[in-house]
């Protein structure tokens, strides 16, 4: 089946693949600009992210068992050109991309035409082109300054995406100067860590780097160049206590934005924080043991179960699963600060499962807000009633993020804990427990709210305009996803398990 | 395939008729669904040939096992299975289509948990009878019974979620995921016997049983009462038979609840007391271990299934016709509702272990074990507490319901109308096996795990049981015909006991004023701990609490400047 897939494409165009995903959403961006309106921006944008989606299969099928792609950048060799290099960590991040920008665009016509005004909408696509564009980029380049160009194009266009939202709510203007200013902070502590790294190395290719570093496990700039690296990435990721800037650039963006944000944008991060601990750096360095176990790890569990606790007490619908999206990013530092093979797996595992969780339940409240606009979790009450088949998907992917058998969610908290058995880790298994107890209460919020409440009167009286079948689709594709790989989940535990062999492998040494 | 289709969970039929039933808006239809998927399940238990292990499946790399028909899990298997039926014919006439689902998909997974050959299985239906049961507790749709269902929701997650922690460990320590006899030795198995005790409402962690079960539906207590706690019976006498600290356990248990179930004035909630008094006998039992002790506390949860559910469905009926079933608001009501009188008086008959009855043959074959192990002190125990059964449940519940002169201001008996004709169906047919089962008490025998030689009928157990129930039956009659017999109204708890006093429950009452005491300064202390908690909790992290003020961003760089710090120590100290 792989072969038959790849035979549909020329040779020539496979080979140019890896440029061909970053240049399709850039050049679509340019395009998109010039075009008078929102509808033919978002068919370039449909047309763009379609290229992605594909071509992110193409690289998966030829990296898939352990294939390792270079690709250098205008025929510059590495290690002095930039170099692209896809393996079996950064495919699955690439599919995310690919498949979620998909469905985020399918679902964005018309909820973007609800939520931005009609002559901003063609420069709303092109900024999101813009982001696609830099998300691609940092996952696939081989090259650290290469990467920290790339994250700035994502980033600085996803600070317009969250201010666009200041049409509904003025405060997604201070929401993303704050953003603004943080991830500044983080793009400039990476950039710093990068500067050591260069320093110490002499080479800015990641690989390259790599090989250098061996010998220089012990040399203090080395070290610092880690911290720098690891706190800058680590506050793009929304690592906790840097989650801060996340939870208002949620609760105020558009809400393809946010469905969009949750479901990529940090997992992105996430995959630079593996790439540049395992790849670059090497995991029998004293100092990045011992990091796994007292920053990434711990923060990991204090961030799952302080989140959880947050997003208890909150009230707005949106502003819960952002803080949710906080804490489940601890499970994920968690599987990575374990630090075994198991424990990358279920990291990487959960990144993708999260994905596909929070993508189903943003675009849901997504659909809620075009029927009544409704934002806080009391507005929530007898949709059950009103929207009974928007509400099921939503509470299927509630229930996912719970970790409720028959949902993806059981199977990465399976494998979380088995992982944290294998180390001998009770803490952490009492922990994955107790924020299990706490993601139950948030999301048993939600649904009470949502099945148990009986709709307030204007809700029954409100005209049913129907839903649109494009917002529809792609929250079920995902909601049935959540199901559907509990029962068949060997391709998504493969490729996680693919991803964590890569990760490991890391340089040959 | 068709091996594969032979071999099937009998859970299958009926969870699936209970998702159907979810999807059928038609009244007629949704019914026949309800009573056909037990059907179906029954047919299929009978069609199994042989012991042996069924419906093996490969997920992930693990092999569940969904059908392991033996010994043990055939009687409880049957048993469900007799219970579903029972409730889908008792909820004939009910219009909720979410109850209707609810309690399938709940008895369909207490089958597929009893049936499950491994921990992974257990647990899966470990939890989903969690789920399922709770809408029965919400849809009463009142606020109180909102809550009360979050909080058992809450509880009964928490086991599932020890479960699966206990069985971890468990099969790391053994090796293999099998359910069999654990034991306390491993950590494992000590986590395990927390998850099955809550589910088996160990004192101390029973509150979610009496708090809810009086404020589900009818319908939904009939349902409720069937399943949870037998199944949890049925995993400790898998799991932990013959652990020694069970008997002390289970000596509490049939004893704590007396006091409460004397005096409660719901009178579902004196049927919930009472059955955590039931259970404590069969949890002895269990930790007595043997054959005759395994067999007596099997043949009890059988028993169990049968009369409570009669009486739950017999106060169901009186809570859906009379309105209310407060001890302090009702009486007379046998002349309206002669039938349900009926079958109350035999379920009442059965708990009281009359013989001829099957509760009789169960409690016989347990109470024996224990004397013949020469376990004197247990054995009176326990004798105590079916005696105070006698009083608390055995009279209690008749009388105040249908016997007691009608009360002052309370439910006007001559608009009550009988129960519908589903409701005594089913009624009739658990009186009819109660009854059944008591004279053919071999047909019982003959299917408990270990195949008992014993005749429940020996002269000595049968006069000294009558022996009980007539003391206590004589007391009570004279009382009553003195109009002495006191007349529970809510609030006045302490008026009750009286009666109590003057038989030799002096102690009973004092006890009760202490613990009262004790528990109502307890709640005191608790709540107001959890008040400040919670209030500390919000200042921190509410929308308007410290965590969510609107930091200026200056100072959130401090927070990243702190953390780098932490970074650069540890890599300093690390190498």
């Amino acid at each position: 089946m792989i072969e038959a897939f790849l035979a549909l494409f020329p040779a020539a165009v496979l080979a140019q693949a890896p440029a061909i995903m970053v240049a399709a959403p850039m050049l679509g961006a340019a395009l998109a600009t010039v075009l008078p309106g929102g509808r033919p921006a978002w068919v370039v944008a449909l047309f763009c992210s379609l290229i992605t989606a594909v071509f992110a299969f193409v690289l998966l099928f030829q990296t898939w068992g352990g294939e390792v792609i270079s690709y250098a950048m205008g025929g510059w060799a590495p290690p002095l050109g930039i170099e692209f290099r896809i393996d079996g960590l950064n495919a699955p991040v690439l599919l995310l991309l690919g498949v979620l920008s998909l469905l985020g665009v399918i679902f964005a016509l018309p909820s973007v035409a609800d939520e931005i005004a009609p002559r901003k909408q063609s420069l709303f696509y092109a900024t999101f082109l813009v982001c696609l564009t830099g998300l691609i980029g940092v996952t696939s380049t081989g090259d650290a300054f290469n990467m920290f160009v790339f994250l700035e194009i994502s980033s600085i266009a996803t600070y317009i995406l969250v201010a666009m939202g200041a049409e509904q709510d003025r405060r997604a203007l201070t929401a993303s100067f704050n953003y603004l200013v943080l991830g500044t902070i983080g793009a400039t502590f990476f950039v710093i860590g990068v500067g050591f790294l260069y320093m110490a190395t002499g080479t800015l290719n990641m690989h390259d780097m790599a090989l250098r570093l061996v010998e220089l496990d012990d040399n203090r700039v080395v070290q610092v160049a880690f911290a720098f690296v690891i706190v800058g990435l680590g506050l793009k990721a929304a690592m906790f206590p840097l989650h801060v800037w996340l939870p208002n650039a949620y609760s105020f963006a558009p809400s393809f934005v946010t469905a969009f944000l949750a479901s990529t944008a940090t997992k992105v991060a996430f995959y630079t924080l593996i790439r540049f601990i395992f790849d670059v750096f090497s995991v029998e360095a004293p100092f990045v043991s011992a990091a796994f176990v007292w920053v990434i790890a711990a923060l990991g569990v204090i961030g799952m179960i302080a989140a959880s606790v947050q997003a208890n007490f909150q009230t707005d619908a949106r502003r819960l699963l952002a803080f949710s999206s906080v804490g489940q990013l601890g499970y994920m530092l968690l599987g990575l600060g374990i630090g075994t093979a198991a424990g990358v797996t279920a990291g990487v595992l959960h990144l993708l499962n999260h994905a596909l969780m929070k993508g189903a339940l943003f675009m849901a409240l997504g659909v809620f807000a075009i029927r009544y606009g409704v934002r806080s979790i009391n507005d929530l009450r007898g949709l059950g009633r009103t929207m009974p088949a928007t509400a099921s998907a939503f509470s299927v992917a509630g229930l996912s993020l719970v970790g409720i058998p028959m949902t993806v969610g059981f199977v990465s908290k399976w494998y979380l804990v088995s992982a944290a058995l294998d180390r001998g880790w009770w803490w952490a298994v009492a922990a994955i427990a107790v924020s299990s107890l706490l993601a139950l209460g948030y999301v048993g919020r939600l649904l009470a709210s949502i099945w148990l409440q009986s709709p307030p009167e204007r809700a029954l009286m409100a005209a049913k305009d129907r839903i649109p079948v494009m917002m529809l689709a792609p929250m079920w594709v995902l909601a049935i996803a959540n199901v559907w790989f509990f029962f068949d989940a060997t391709p998504i535990v493969e490729l996680a398990r693919g991803a964590a062999e890569a990760a490991l492998a890391g340089a040959p040494r | 395939m068709n091996e594969m289709i032979a071999h099937l969970t009998p859970a299958l039929p009926v969870i699936l008729a209970g998702l159907l039933a979810a999807a059928t808006p038609w009244y007629g239809l949704r019914k026949a669904i309800t009573l056909a998927g037990p059907l179906l399940a029954a047919a299929m238990w009978f069609a199994v040939a042989a012991p042996g292990t069924y419906g093996v499946i490969e997920v992930a790399g693990h092999t569940l096992e969904t059908f392991r028909f033996d010994a043990t899990s055939r009687l409880w298997g049957l048993v469900f299975i007799i219970a579903a039926f029972l409730n889908a014919l008792y909820g004939l006439h009910g219009r909720s289509r979410l109850q209707d689902a609810a309690a399938l998909i709940y008895a369909g997974a207490g089958v597929g948990a009893v049936f499950a050959g491994d921990l992974l299985t257990l647990f899966f239906f470990w939890e989903l009878t969690a789920l399922a049961s709770v809408f029965l507790i919400w849809a009463s749709a009142t606020p109180s019974a909102y809550r009360a269902g979050l909080r058992y929701l809450v509880i009964q997650v928490l086991s599932g979620v020890l479960l699966l922690t206990g069985a971890v460990i468990h099969a790391d320590a053994a090796g293999s995921w099998r359910f069999d006899a654990i034991g306390l030795d491993s950590p494992g198995g000590a986590v395990i016997l927390i998850a099955f005790a809550i589910k088996a409402a160990f004192p101390l962690v029973h509150n979610w049983m009496t708090e809810s079960y009086p404020k589900a539906t009818p319908f939904g207590a009939v349902v409720l009462s069937a399943f949870t706690t037998k199944l949890a019976i049925y995993a400790l006498a898998r799991g932990f038979a013959g652990e020694d600290i069970l008997i002390q356990i289970g000596v509490v248990m049939a004893l704590f609840p007396v006091f409460f179930a004397l005096v409660a004035d719901d009178l579902r909630k004196t049927l919930a007391y009472s059955l955590m008094s039931q259970l404590g006998v069969m949890v002895a039992a269990i930790g007595l271990g043997g054959q005759m002790a395994i067999g007596g506390a099997a043949a009890m949860a059988v028993a169990s299934v049968l009369y409570k559910g009669l009486l739950f469905m017999t106060m169901g009926a009186v809570l859906a016709q009379a309105g209310t079933v407060q001890a302090s608001r009702l009486g007379g009501l046998w002349r309206a509702m002669p039938l349900t009188a009926l079958f109350t008086l035999a379920g009442s008959a059965a708990i009281m272990a009359v013989p001829l009855t099957v509760g009789f043959a169960g409690k016989a074959l347990a109470l024996t074990a224990f004397a013949r192990e020469g376990m004197d002190l247990v054995w009176l125990a326990l004798m105590a507490a079916s005696a105070a059964a006698v009083l608390h449940t055995g009279i209690k519940i008749p009388y105040m319901a249908f016997f007691a002169p009608p009360r002052e201001g309370g439910v006007d008996v001559s608009k009550v109308k009988e129960a519908p004709a589903g409701m005594l169906m089913a009624m009739g047919l658990a009186a009819f096996l109660c009854v059944y089962l008591g004279i053919n008490y071999g047909a019982l025998y003959d299917l408990l795990p270990y195949r008992a030689t014993y005749d429940p009928f020996s002269y000595g157990h049968v006069i000294s049981q009558l022996q009980v129930i007539a003391a206590v039956l004589a007391a009570f009659a004279l009382l009553a015909r003195l109009g002495l017999y006191p007349r529970p109204r809510p609030g006045e708890i302490l008026d009750v006991d009286w009666l109590y006093r003057r038989l030799g429950y002096g102690v009973a009452r004092w006890g009760w004023l202490m613990t009262d005491r004790l528990w109502a300064s307890m709640d005191n202390v608790v709540m107001r701990l959890g008040k400040r908690a919670a209030a500390r909790l919000h200042e921190t992290f509410s929308p308007i609490g410290t965590l969510s003020r609107d930091i200026p961003s200056g100072a959130l760089t401090i927070w990243t400047g702190a953390l780098l710090a932490l970074v650069l120590i540890v890599a300093y100290f690390a190498s």
